[in-house]
């Protein structure tokens, strides 16, 4: 008996793996020691468990446990890595202008974009490369926009809405070359894919316990130790926890959650991955096999084995979504929220608004199963044609006009 | 966000789904008023359309199609619902409050009923121009 709603939106967030749950739950109670107290038994096992946790968050990406500090997450990692590299390389002191260039994406996460905006303010040059209709960056692009001045690369690893994955280990390669700080945001691809820091030639990645089975509120920042040692200008002070970095008592049964999310990873991703890709396949080709104009966003083999972005022509996502209502999913459309703004991701790889307003975003996880995937497309096949039944776009396409040849009276 | 029970009816049963024939046919007939409004970049683009007797000028039927989101849907149906039965004159009255509020749009929303009003007006505008009566110089702006 299948249970609705099917959730088939991960990359937004995914339900917490039992055994991690399991992992953490000593930690709430008896176990419950603040690890910066050295001086009791306390102390001393929640410390433990903190280390424990950091050398299995350390091996998901190839680093030395010592290159991990624990964050809240996503949002945090990234804040700490781009603006905390930007001020510590930065060519001229606070107050001044020409400070330091800096390349990133127009499709990074706003928790990438939104730093890098306030760096603009603060004397910082950022340059946004617009990756084209593929949805890939590559090392070309990066070398292109490469100047003098350039202190940071930050180019995340893949991408949230359409899973593409752009060249990381080349523009590490590139930076690395160059002697430019290299910072990737891995939110979406660590635990998904195999992940060397080391022969990637990455200085800093960030990534998130809730995207990878593992508790809300967590996460972790990979900074460099040696070739080259990176240092950071930490953001949050306080009582000094991770090496400086990040102050504040630590997140202990998060964290252990965040270690034991990540030691499953490891086991698993190969096997998960594949399982996955072929169930996200079958989604995709009888979409395509069952309603016309459908249009798979970002190129097709470079991308997440688990998530899938995909156009209905004429049709609104909004509409689309609230027709599927037992399947949750994503809007490429920002409608829900307070902007009527199309996504800035699809724009941003030229996608036109139309289109962009017409996509949605299916991301598959560990407990997706076959029958889920055989349901969505039955509802996915009707919604569609439903509304085009109610599209005035759709009778104007039937009847032969070009709708992008009409004049739209503009609000 | 929680839709209410009359907009998610409308919705699922939208009423008075179609067309008085395709765009060729409805241009030439004087009897039917067409009103499209939005824009597809914008992500809603509603089409009404009126039959109205001329002789009562009233409004026998109404048809709509709109792409958009459920809240665009659920107003161009309801417009429909209200068109029928009035006289063009009734109609041109039907203000975008009176379908926020029988629809309790949330304030995201509201530009969904001002559309449906555009669209009854540009609708009513389509049928007095094609039978060369007066049309009413447009007051309302937004």
């Amino acid at each position: 008996m299948l249970k609705l709603p099917v959730y088939l939106d991960h990359a937004a967030t995914t339900p917490c793996d039992p055994r991690v749950v399991e992992a953490m739950l000593p930690y709430f109670t008896e176990k419950f020691g603040n690890p910066g107290s050295r001086n009791h038994q306390f102390g001393w096992e929640s410390e433990e468990a903190v280390e424990t946790a950091r050398e299995r968050c350390a091996a998901i990406i190839g680093a030395q446990p010592k290159e991990v500090v624990f964050t809240s997450g996503s949002t945090e990692g990234n804040n700490l890595a781009i603006k905390g590299a930007a001020e510590m390389y930065a060519l001229k002191p606070e107050g001044s202008e020409g400070r330091g260039h800096i390349i990133t994406s127009a499709i990074e996460h706003k928790a990438v974009l939104d730093p890098c905006k306030r760096l603009q303010k603060r004397g910082f040059d950022v340059t946004y490369l617009e990756p084209p209709r593929d949805g890939i960056v590559t090392a070309e692009m990066v070398k292109a926009a490469m100047r003098e001045d350039t202190i940071l690369v930050t180019i995340m690893w893949a991408n949230n809405e359409m899973g593409t994955i752009n060249e990381v280990p080349q523009i590490g390669a590139l930076c690395h070359e160059r002697n430019v700080v290299f910072h990737t945001d891995a939110t979406q691809w660590v635990g998904k894919m195999p992940t060397d820091v080391e022969k990637d030639n990455i200085d800093l990645l960030t990534w998130s316990s809730h995207k990878i089975y593992g508790p809300k509120g967590v996460g972790g920042l990979y900074i460099r130790r040696r070739k080259p040692r990176i240092r950071l200008v930490a953001q949050q002070e306080g009582g000094g926890q991770e090496r400086g970095y990040r102050s504040g008592t630590l997140n202990v049964t998060g964290i252990v959650g965040f270690g034991k999310a990540c030691e499953i990873c490891a086991n698993e991703m190969d096997t998960e991955r594949e399982r996955l890709r072929a169930l996200r396949d079958h989604l995709e080709s009888s979409m395509i096999k069952n309603v016309e104009h459908v249009h798979v966003n970002g190129r097709p083999e470079k991308r997440l084995a688990h998530i899938t972005n995909m156009s209905f022509g004429f049709v609104e996502g909004e509409g689309l979504m609230m027709a599927i209502k037992d399947i949750a999913v994503s809007s490429g459309s920002a409608c829900t929220s307070a902007s009527l703004e199309p996504s800035y991701v699809l724009k941003g790889i030229g996608v036109g608004d139309d289109l962009a307003h017409s996509s949605l975003r299916f991301s598959l996880g560990r407990w997706s199963t076959k029958e889920q995937i055989d349901f969505a497309i039955e509802k996915l096949t009707w919604a569609v044609n439903h509304l085009r039944e109610l599209s005035p776009l759709w009778d104007m396409h039937k009847e032969g006009i070009d709708i992008s040849t009409i004049e739209w009276a503009h609000h | 966000m929680a839709y209410s029970k009359q907009l998610i009816d409308h919705y699922e049963k939208p009423r008075n789904v179609g067309t008085f024939g395709t765009s060729a046919q409805v241009k030439e007939r004087k009897d039917v008023g067409v009103g499209i409004v939005g824009a597809p970049e914008c992500g809603d683009v509603m089409q009404l359309q009126i039959k109205v007797n001329s002789d009562t000028g009233v409004i026998e039927d109404a048809k709509f199609k709109t792409f958009g989101c459920g809240s665009a849907i659920a107003s161009s149906s309801l417009a429909t619902e209200w068109l029928k039965g009035k006289t063009v004159e009734q109609g041109h009255e039907i203000r975008n409050t009176e379908i926020v509020e029988e629809l309790a749009l949330p304030p995201v929303k509201i530009h969904c009923s001002v559309l449906a009003e555009d669209a009854i007006k540009a609708a009513i505008k389509d049928y007095r121009l094609k039978n060369g009566l007066p049309v009413e110089e447009e007051a309302h702006t937004h």
